[in-house]
């Protein structure tokens, strides 16, 4: 990966109350307003169905979006203009590749388009290739290739164009899990070496973690929060944000006084007063024989390697999970006293 | 799975066998008959009186034009449901709504109506027209009306079977507008329906009896016409030369056909 055939300008994005109403009434998208800034990469993350593709054909141009809304690439309005005069990179999940042609043919395509002689065609397509390490590969058939290497080829050829922007709608959701890590480490380098702008779908949330510099995660057609993984991770925005990215324990509690009742003991609180719902992180839940605020009873014990996960079930009848150290071991039916910082609780409004 | 002794068969199978046999024998017999018939000098002495390539050379020389006129009509026909049904095909390919379905029953009804009816249909209509009732472009039309829906079927079956939706958005990312989509991604994929859909427009084109007969007049006469002719109205040995030279034309067609259905399978 020393050669550097590419760097591109950084071209930052921008919707402007972009909604989609399909024919036949599906709301697929609320009017969405939304800035990327040029070079960054990122992630579209929420469930099956929130709106997630569709976004991504609206910046593409594959979609238009209902009338009212805009996209911008820099200054240009890019709204009228269709798929194929945005230059854009689309990186399918299906792959899109070309089965009526060859790898270099299929990573040619593009350079072809725009009148690129043979010559210079293929001095690029190779160079896009050795950059991939994909150069044995050039002659291949697409039915010859395994699915890491059909979404490599993918990769090449929409870069090899040098897009405004690059486009991936769960590129890794068709590959087995040893493969998928492979490919995201690649992509991860790659996006980052290239400095191009690029939006990444995913309903993967440890993918998003992983490649984001923001994460937009969307639910029901809306996004709900726009942030950097750890934001995203720390400070989620509504229940559903804290349960989609990672694992959280969701536990009643009152506050009142400077005092927050949880778990059947107080804790010093300076957040708000009243019922609550607050949020815990499995992470954040101590075990602590001697300061434990809460007695509970262990029901599973999930060794993990660097971790055991522990279901606990406490005195007041909730049930929270809880990371313990690899190395403590435990039985079902052992009694625990478990421990919460004040300030690694999350309160949300009931 | 099969086993080498006969003593392993039961009954079942030797009667499986006897039936598969007779079913290819009544099936074949005739038309080694007629085939042996075209070059038998005399098909009432029977194969003792000698063969001969006579008959043969008769039907060239008196039938020529019927022959080249079918191939003139079968190339022509082709020519014309490629330019339609190809395009039809992929409207229908990738806009499924009840419109198209609608236009896919109304495609097939050609097949479905005796040819006969579709050519007094077209007689009814066009008949008028006489520089055009006399010409052969009559019975194109009518065996473009038969044939189309084949070309089409075939064709949207293997633009079903591979996802030209999403190979058109991939190439349409890379800067493609819709003609070089249409020429670079869309036929090369389509290419198997479209051979095969190609060879059976041409082999049923070459061998449509029912709707030609009607439109034909005595200037416009295609092969199996003719055929018909000869065989009303001359010595079978000449009907079962022109039948000889018939299959010489559709076999290869036909084995063509066989070998594409088998190869053709869309690239996955
Ligand atoms: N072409 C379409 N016609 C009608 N509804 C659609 C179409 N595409 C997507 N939808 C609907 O829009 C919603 C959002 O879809 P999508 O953007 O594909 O979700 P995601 O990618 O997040 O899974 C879904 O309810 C989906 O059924
Ligand atoms: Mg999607």
């Amino acid at each position: 990966m020393s050669r550097d055939p590419l760097r591109f300008e950084p071209v930052p994005v921008r919707l402007n109350a972009c909604a989609k109403t399909f024919p036949g009434g599906t709301r697929a998208l609320e009017p969405i307003d939304l800035e990327i800034a040029g070079g960054e990469t990122v992630v579209f993350l929420g469930p099956s169905g929130c709106g997630k593709t569709t976004t991504l054909r609206i910046i593409a141009g594959l979609e238009q979006p209902d009338p009212g809304g805009s996209v911008f690439f820099g200054s240009e309005d890019v709204t009228a203009l269709p798929i194929e005069r945005r230059n854009v990179g689309m990186v399918f999940q299906s792959y899109a590749l070309f089965p009526n042609m060859d790898v270099a043919q299929n990573v040619g395509y593009g350079l072809r388009v725009r009148g690129i002689d043979r010559r210079r065609r293929d001095a690029r397509v190779g160079e896009m290739l050795a950059m991939m390490q994909m150069e044995a590969l050039a002659r291949r058939r697409i039915d010859q290739l395994s699915g890491g290497q059909r979404q490599r080829v993918a990769l090449a050829r929409a870069l090899v164009v040098r897009p405004r922007i690059l486009l991936l709608d769960e590129p890794l959701t068709a590959l087995d899990a040893k493969l998928r890590d492979g490919l995201r480490l690649e992509i991860d380098r790659l996006l980052r070496q290239l400095g191009i702008t690029a939006i990444y779908v995913t309903h993967d949330q440890g993918e998003a973690m992983a490649l984001a510099d923001r994460i937009v995660v969307m639910s029901g057609g809306r996004v709900v929060q726009i942030g950097t993984p750890r934001d995203v991770y720390f400070r989620p925005a509504d229940p559903f944000v804290a349960d989609f990215v990672g694992t959280t324990n969701r536990l009643q509690a009152q506050a009142a006084d400077g005092r927050l009742h949880v778990l059947g003991a107080d804790v010093p609180w300076a957040g708000a007063t009243g019922p609550l719902a607050v949020l815990v992180r499995p992470e954040d839940v101590r075990l602590d024989a001697v300061t434990g605020q809460a007695e509970a009873k262990v029901t599973t014990a999930m060794f993990l390697g660097d971790r055991t996960r522990l279901v606990v079930e406490t005195g007041t009848g909730e049930t929270l999970s809880i990371d313990a150290p690899g190395r403590a071991s435990f039985a079902i039916g052992d009694t625990v006293r478990i421990a919460i910082d004040p300030d690694r609780l999350l309160a949300m409004p009931l | 799975m099969t086993t080498v002794t006969g003593a392993r068969h039961g009954v079942a199978f030797w009667l499986q066998l006897g039936f598969t046999l007779l079913v290819c024998m009544l099936l074949v017999a005739p038309m080694l008959l007629s085939l042996l018939a075209g070059v038998t000098e005399n098909y009432l002495v029977g194969i003792e009186s000698g063969l001969t390539t006579r008959w043969i050379a008769e039907v060239l020389r008196g039938y020529s034009d019927t022959i080249l006129l079918s191939l003139q009509v079968a190339l022509a026909c082709l020519a014309a449901t490629l330019v339609l049904g190809v395009p039809v095909a992929y409207v229908l390919a990738r806009r499924g709504n009840w419109l198209t379905r609608l236009f896919e029953e109304l495609l097939t009804m050609p097949i479905a109506v005796p040819g006969l009816a579709t050519a007094l249909a077209l007689i009814i209509t066009y008949g008028g027209v006489g520089e055009f009732r006399r010409s052969w472009l009559f019975i194109l039309v009518g065996h473009v009306l038969f044939t189309l829906p084949f070309m089409v079927r075939s064709v949207l079956a293997v633009m079903s079977a591979v996802d030209l939706r999403t190979l058109e958005e991939g190439a349409a990312s890379l800067g493609a507008g819709f003609a070089r989509r249409f020429f670079t991604i869309v036929l090369p994929n389509s290419l198997p329906g479209i051979l095969s859909g190609s060879l059976m427009v041409v082999t049923l084109s070459i061998g449509e009896f029912n709707l030609t007969w009607l439109l034909h007049t005595p200037l416009t006469k295609t092969l199996p016409v003719g055929l018909a002719d000869s065989y009303a109205s001359l010595r079978i040995e000449i009907g079962s030369a022109y039948t000889l030279i018939f299959f010489v034309m559709v076999i290869p067609l036909l084995l063509l056909l066989q070998a594409l259905a088998r190869f053709g399978q869309p690239p996955r």
